[in-house]
């Protein structure tokens, strides 16, 4: 049963890697505007690509 | 097709879904109001860009009565340009645009899409929250003037100031460090909270995997407490450290709210390290984790702000950021670089940056916005003219005298109201409660110890670290925020926006009112000519036009300015009558523009301010610049007169008096420059008031600044408006009663709160005191009482919005 120890610390670590993309995406500015992506997915790109910036 | 039921008269542009009142220009089918609308949607249509109406209906902006042409010149001067860029190179610039007419996802769909429509754009990306528009295009084969102008025809203005050239930073640490807080205490007690479980439905220790799995659960919640004490809590600790070290020093006799904030936490957490290391027994971990996390939400949530909006504007925003210069080697400077010496060239509706003599032209100087006074000021030349004042009349030349920083309406920015921080409250009603609440725990901590000191001894640690930890005023801190955040997201939607929650807390206390007259009881744009009458065909106003240009009256000229240009029409017998108006022949038809005896042919006496038009012996109507008070101004200031004294502060001469004697009594000033507005303000706060003032222009600044709450008026909430408290929006203007009194029922939904936090706080020391608190009771009771507590100020806030009718 020591295997539910094992699983918690590996519960854990995969937990820490999201609370560490949450700090990425809080340092990238992902939180700054919440509006404009949801509309942003919507444009349909039908004559030029986008350069990705 | 359908056929359209509604009348014509009720015709909605297409575009911008205004009435098509004056004009109905008919294309593809479909209704617009005028020339600059139609131009977008042709410019849409030929960049297969009209999905853009399909996301919203009639998305546009207005384009009636703009006129870009020649405006955004200035951006062709290298200097200027460079200064705007965020980022140059030879193949690729970049440059941010703050644009404040952005209002749906129309405009996030065709300004992402600009690339399609201006060749040489490369990418569009938008910041919906801040307006912001960053791009970057080739300045090999575009050039910043042409996006602009672009922009602007679109109806997306972007905002080009002196201020604007400077870089505005990103999100400021401090709320970046408490959001990785917040991280950071949320996911450990999310965890806490898991690996409590097992403990609470009771472990066999007799059994040998039961024994381990306690030890492993207990010793990995003690790591997980860790951060959320050290790191979670920091701020908390060092308040409590500070505020503590002050009253030793005897510097302050405030208990700052964070000390029993602080003692409740050490006491979990010296109470549960001991349970862990000493008892080998289940500590409060998830207690004090939920804890903290609430206490961070709750310091998230009263940070909050309209970010969108800018409070802290100074003269800086309202200046152009370059202007045309004569006698240089280049045609545009920098505003900021003006030196003595140089010569300048004003346009009509232009402002003179800096103090400076009058070269050339005939100067019709409108200062309302800066002054108060509603009638523009005639200048001829050797006339000195102050900085900030609009030329109403046609191009003009100007020796500058002195730099935009040290001009005469500048030097208000370096009083000292302007230097030093207004005072905020954010946790002083707190602070006032926990000093009472500090010594009190300490007081029934004691009593509780002493208590079981003389019946079991052994219960003594324990019911006096529960004492401290129940007494811990979570709910009392977090209701004052959630509140008021209510609150102010309740005014946003009414149009008046906060800078903060600490000003509902200062509206509450003021006393006195102070209104500015100019804009503010007026409205705003008195300064311009208006049309009062039957409606005017274009020829009509063609013919106006084509006899105003010609007179030099400077009632004319404004008129001229308004119409701005006309069709050219057959004028014979031109005829200036000094004193009564002008009179002549177009195409036959005997016209007649002046003072309404004149144009009447009657003895009927009017204001100096209007100029009446007759054509072909019809009277039609008359144009005036007369200030017209805002629509109730009488009612609210009858209602508030009830519970506050009301001032009047006017930059204006004091023809209105006698209108405005019944409501303000003595207590009016007139013709008050903006020092004096300013030194108003500071004899009334000497006298023990609490102002509240409210303006509109660069006139009050020093005012709005020196006032308890400053709150600015604005027809356009992002246009410029003075630094301040709050903007309202002109249109709510008479709801502002409303407004004070709501400030005052949050004020005391929030006392109603701490009333009921102290109850459960009773309830609390009740099971502590008595022994009984293990940590599931605590686990249960104390996220409970919180949450409780911030239902209840949230609840109710929400039902008193709906019951005194705020949306």
């Amino acid at each position: 049963m020591e295997v539910i120890i094992a699983l918690v610390i590996l519960a854990i670590l995969v937990a820490g890697g999201f609370l560490v993309a949450f700090f990425w995406a809080t340092n990238d500015g992902q939180f700054e505007d919440t509006f404009s992506p949801s509309v942003r997915i919507l444009i349909e790109n039908e004559t030029k690509q986008d350069k990705k910036h | 097709m359908s056929i359209l039921l509604t009348p014509k008269t009720q015709v909605q542009c297409y575009h911008c879904g205004n009435d098509c009142k004056d004009e109905d220009i008919l294309s593809d089918d479909k209704h617009f109001c005028c020339s600059g609308c139609l131009t977008v949607y042709d410019i849409l249509k030929d960049n297969q860009l009209c999905g853009y109406y399909d996301l919203n209906q009639n998305a546009g902006v207005s384009l009636k009565a703009k006129n870009f042409n020649g405006k955004f010149d200035y951006l062709s001067e290298k200097s200027v340009e460079t200064e705007l860029l965020a980022y140059q190179s030879p193949t690729q610039n970049k440059v941010l645009l703050h644009i404040p007419s952005i209002h749906c996802s129309s405009c996030v769909w065709l300004l992402e899409n600009f690339h399609k429509i201006l060749e040489g754009v490369i990418s569009a990306r938008l910041n919906f929250v801040k307006k912001e528009l960053s791009l970057s295009y080739n300045p090999l084969e575009t050039s910043l003037k042409e996006i602009v102008e672009l922009l602007a025809t679109l109806g997306y203005e972007p905002q080009i100031n002196l201020e604007g050239s400077t870089k505005k930073s990103k999100l400021d640490p401090e709320t970046k460090r408490l959001l990785f807080k917040i991280g950071v205490v949320g996911f450990c007690a999310g965890n806490i909270m898991l690996m409590s479980f097992p403990e609470y439905f009771k472990f066999n220790l007799e059994n040998q995997s039961d024994a381990t799995y306690q030890r492993f659960f207990l010793y990995f919640n003690f790591l997980l407490s860790l951060p959320v004490f050290f790191f979670g809590a920091s701020d908390y600790l060092k308040g409590a450290y500070y505020s503590i070290v002050e009253n030793l020093k005897k510097n302050s006799d405030i208990l700052s709210v964070d000390i029993p904030i602080a003692l409740g936490i050490t006491a979990l957490f010296i109470r549960s390290t001991y349970e862990t290391l000493v008892n080998h027994s289940a500590g409060y971990w998830d207690s004090m984790a939920g804890l903290v996390l609430f206490l961070l939400v709750g310091k998230w949530v009263q940070q909050v702000t309209f970010n969108y909006l800018s409070f802290d504007r100074s003269y800086k925003s309202y200046f152009p950021l370059a202007v045309k210069v004569k006698n240089q080697d280049k045609q545009y400077k920098n505003v900021k670089d003006l030196n003595k010496g140089d010569e300048v060239v004003i346009h009509h509706q232009e402002l003179i940056p800096a103090d400076s003599i009058l070269l050339e032209g005939n100067a019709l100087v409108d200062y309302s916005f800066v002054t108060g006074e509603t009638k523009p000021v005639r200048k001829s030349k050797g006339d000195f003219l102050y900085a900030g004042g609009r030329q109403m009349a046609d191009k003009i030349e100007l020796l500058v005298q002195k730099p935009v920083s040290t001009s005469y309406l500048t030097q208000l920015w370096n009083n000292d109201s302007f230097l030093k921080e207004k005072r905020i409250p954010t946790t002083e009603l707190a602070n006032a409660f926990s000093k009472y609440f500090t010594y009190l725990t300490f007081l029934i901590a004691a009593i509780v110890g002493v208590y079981w000191y003389f019946n079991d001894a052994s219960l003594v640690w324990t019911t006096v670290t529960a004492v401290l930890m129940v007494a811990c005023p979570c709910a009392l801190t977090l209701s004052m925020p959630f509140t008021m955040n209510t609150t102010m997201s309740i005014f946003g939607r009414n149009k008046f926006y906060v800078k903060n929650q600490g000003v509902i807390q200062l509206l509450t206390e003021a006393d006195t009112i102070v209104f500015d007259k100019t804009g503010t009881l007026t409205e705003s744009n008195s300064g311009q000519v208006r049309y009062m009458g039957v409606p005017m065909t274009t020829y009509e106003k063609s013919v106006v036009f084509s006899l105003v240009s010609q007179s030099l009256h400077p009632l004319s000229k404004l008129v001229a300015g308004h119409l701005g240009n006309g069709e050219a029409v057959n004028v014979e017998f031109f005829k200036d009558i000094k004193g009564n108006g002008i009179e002549a022949f177009v195409d036959g038809k005997p016209v007649r523009i002046g003072r309404i005896g004149f144009v009447k042919n009657s003895a009927e006496n009017q204001q100096d301010t209007e100029v009446h038009v007759s054509i072909d012996n019809q009277y039609l109507g008359y144009y005036t610049i007369e200030p017209v008070f805002r629509s109730n101004w009488k009612a609210l200031l009858n209602k508030l007169s009830e519970t506050f004294s009301l001032h009047l502060i006017s930059g204006d001469i004091d023809k209105m008096k006698t209108k405005l004697q019944p409501l303000f009594g003595d207590n009016m000033r007139f013709d008050q420059t903006p020092q004096e507005k300013l030194d108003y303000i500071k004899e009334l706060e000497k006298k023990g008031h609490n102002v509240v003032m409210i303006g509109d222009g660069l006139n009050d600044a020093g005012a709005l600044r020196q006032s308890k709450v400053g709150i600015a008026l604005s027809e356009d909430i992002q246009a410029f408006s003075p630094s301040c408290d709050a903007i309202l929006d002109a249109n709510n203007f008479e709801k502002l009663g409303d407004y004070v009194k709501f400030s005052k029922t949050s004020l005391n939904i929030v006392k109603l709160s701490f009333l009921l936090s102290v109850v459960y706080n009773i309830m609390g020391i009740g099971w502590a005191a008595s022994g009984v608190l293990s940590p599931v009771v605590a686990a249960i009771f104390m996220p409970l009482s919180t949450l409780s507590v911030v239902f209840f100020s949230v609840g109710v806030t929400i039902l008193v919005a709906k019951f005194r009718k705020l949306r």
